[in-house]
């Protein structure tokens, strides 16, 4: 695995990204409330520049007109179709009655990972049918490194 | 006088044996009058001193040509308006086991909360004393006063008072999208009762047949008929409607439903995308409406290859939507046969003709 040395702490405050440009990939690193994740700027359902898209929380609701607003600032949207991904895992939160049909098995640490979520186990939300590449981050010192 | 049967109006004798419920069946007032002994004082004398004339629905303009079946109209009054006719015409010749009848008396055109709920009410009682009381073949829906929520929802609660009644019906071109949530006192009523909501074609809401205005021909408004309710049905799903009264069926009458596939395809596709916006929706939208939406099945879209149609039924992806109607008196096919498309399987045509009006009328019994 090899270490890329790609922003350092401050370039990327929280709530903030940074899109690079590594191993000829286009990779998002996000601080989410103190952690960084590295996930690839390619959306896996239709390849849009997922990086790019707003970041968000996931709404849940049990009748219309009540909001449940959850892991604010945790999700980004891809902004070619809105499509729903969870910045840590690369996990899609949307359309849970697919996940049924195990169609894209090549997505890194979904399920566990997503088991372990005990906020959205609790939301009653069920992973998706797609997951994003993540890579490994670790923050050496003063310098994010994203490993792939 | 024994009325005489229609020429290539009569159940095809390949449906020999089998139960056939009729579920659009159109019954018209002939006039403002023949609700006086159903009307207050205080509204006969109101609709006298003003002059007011009547109300009837303008979606089949009475002498617009093939409109309407030939000799459908009796001596005095419009097509509709003779039970003679309609037991000699329809219930006879195509052994129906029950028929829904449907009145489009144009209540939602009155501005007057107060005069349309009497009105309502009144055209209702007419209903009743002297159609669904008069042959127990027949089972009404109940015109609501969709002005006014709170109204169309008591008289929701009056007409399940009445077992002959088994649905409420609303105009397609309502003032606005049915989904909202200021008419759910109307689906909470619905919904207690056990009665289906219809949507019936037309209404003179004052909103245009178009979302780009008013066309110039009549043809146009009647193509565009399914305008309205590709609206409606996004206004359900996306408002929760279904969420909310999760034992609703809505059914749509004389809507159509070619054109509902690849309503369904656009629609799902957007909501993984927008869902967030309208969390309750927890299921893909085509799903919520194969479980919440029935179809009356006249008319019939007829392309000129029959398969093509196969493969529309096809795409529905259920075969419980489909209800069979004839929309008497209004003329639909020349063959009585070509009721029902060319080529289903004996299962679904089965399921067409009753077994789906059955499982969705609660109250038809």
């Amino acid at each position: 695995m090899t270490k890329y040395v790609v922003a350092t702490v401050d370039e990327i405050a929280p709530g903030q990204r940074k899109v690079v440009e590594i191993a000829n990939r286009s990779i998002g690193v996000f601080n989410v409330k103190g952690n960084y994740y590295a996930i690839r700027n390619l959306c896996p359902h239709g390849g849009g520049p997922m990086c790019e898209g707003v970041t968000s929380g996931l709404v849940r609701s049990d009748r219309p007109g009540n909001y449940d607003y959850i892991m604010r600032g945790e999700i980004i949207r891809c902004p070619w179709h809105g499509w729903e991904f969870e910045i840590a895992t690369g996990q899609s939160w949307f359309d849970p009655a697919k996940t049924k049909v195990k169609a894209y098995p090549a997505g890194v640490e979904s399920g566990e990972t997503l088991a372990k979520n005990p906020e959205l186990s609790a939301a009653g939300f069920q992973p998706g049918p797609y997951s994003g590449e993540t890579y490994e981050v670790e923050v050496d010192r003063d310098y994010v490194i994203v490993n792939i | 006088m024994a009325v005489q049967q229609l020429e290539n109006y009569a159940r095809p004798e390949q449906w020999t044996g089998l139960e056939l419920v009729d579920t659009d069946v159109h019954i018209n007032l002939p006039g403002l009058k023949n609700l006086f002994p159903y009307l207050e004082a205080r509204w006969r004398d109101y609709i006298t001193e003003s002059g007011m004339g009547g109300l009837p629905s303008d979606l089949y303009p009475s002498n617009a040509p093939n409109l309407f079946l030939d000799r459908s109209r009796p001596e005095q009054g419009p097509a509709g308006s003779s039970l003679e006719l309609l037991q000699g015409q329809l219930l006879d010749p195509w052994q129906l086991q029950y028929a829904i009848l449907n009145c489009t008396y144009a209540i939602d055109s009155i501005h007057n909360d107060d005069l349309a709920a009497a009105l309502a009410r009144a055209l209702n009682r007419w209903q009743l004393h002297e159609w669904l009381e008069q042959d127990d073949r027949l089972r009404g829906s109940a015109v609501l006063p969709l002005q006014n929520p709170a109204f169309a929802a008591k008289e929701a609660e009056w007409a399940a008072e009445h077992s002959q009644f088994v649905q409420v019906t609303v105009p397609s071109r309502s003032r606005e999208p049915l989904g909202r949530r200021g008419f759910w006192p109307i689906y909470q009523a619905a919904q207690a009762a056990g009665f289906v909501v219809g949507v019936q074609a037309g209404g003179s809401s004052g909103n245009p047949v178009t979302p780009v205005g008013w066309p110039t021909y009549f043809v146009e408004d009647y193509v565009n008929v399914p305008l309205a309710f590709q609206t409606q049905l996004m206004s359900f799903v996306t408002e929760g409607v279904f969420v909310e009264f999760p034992e609703l069926k809505v059914a749509t009458i004389e809507g159509g439903f070619s054109w509902l596939p690849p309503l369904m395809w656009r629609f799902d596709k957007d909501w993984k995308g927008l869902r967030r916006e309208v969390p309750w929706v927890e299921r893909p939208p085509s799903e919520v409406i194969r479980d919440h939406v029935r179809m009356t099945i006249a008319p019939l879209d007829r392309p000129d290859t029959p398969e093509y149609l196969l493969d529309v039924i096809d795409q529905l992806l259920s075969d419980d939507m489909l209800m069979f109607s004839t929309d008497y008196p209004h003329a639909h096919f020349a063959n009585s046969a070509d009721a029902l498309p060319d080529g289903i399987s004996g299962e679904l045509r089965t399921k067409i003709m009753s077994g789906n009006a059955h499982a969705t009328y609660r109250r038809l019994s």
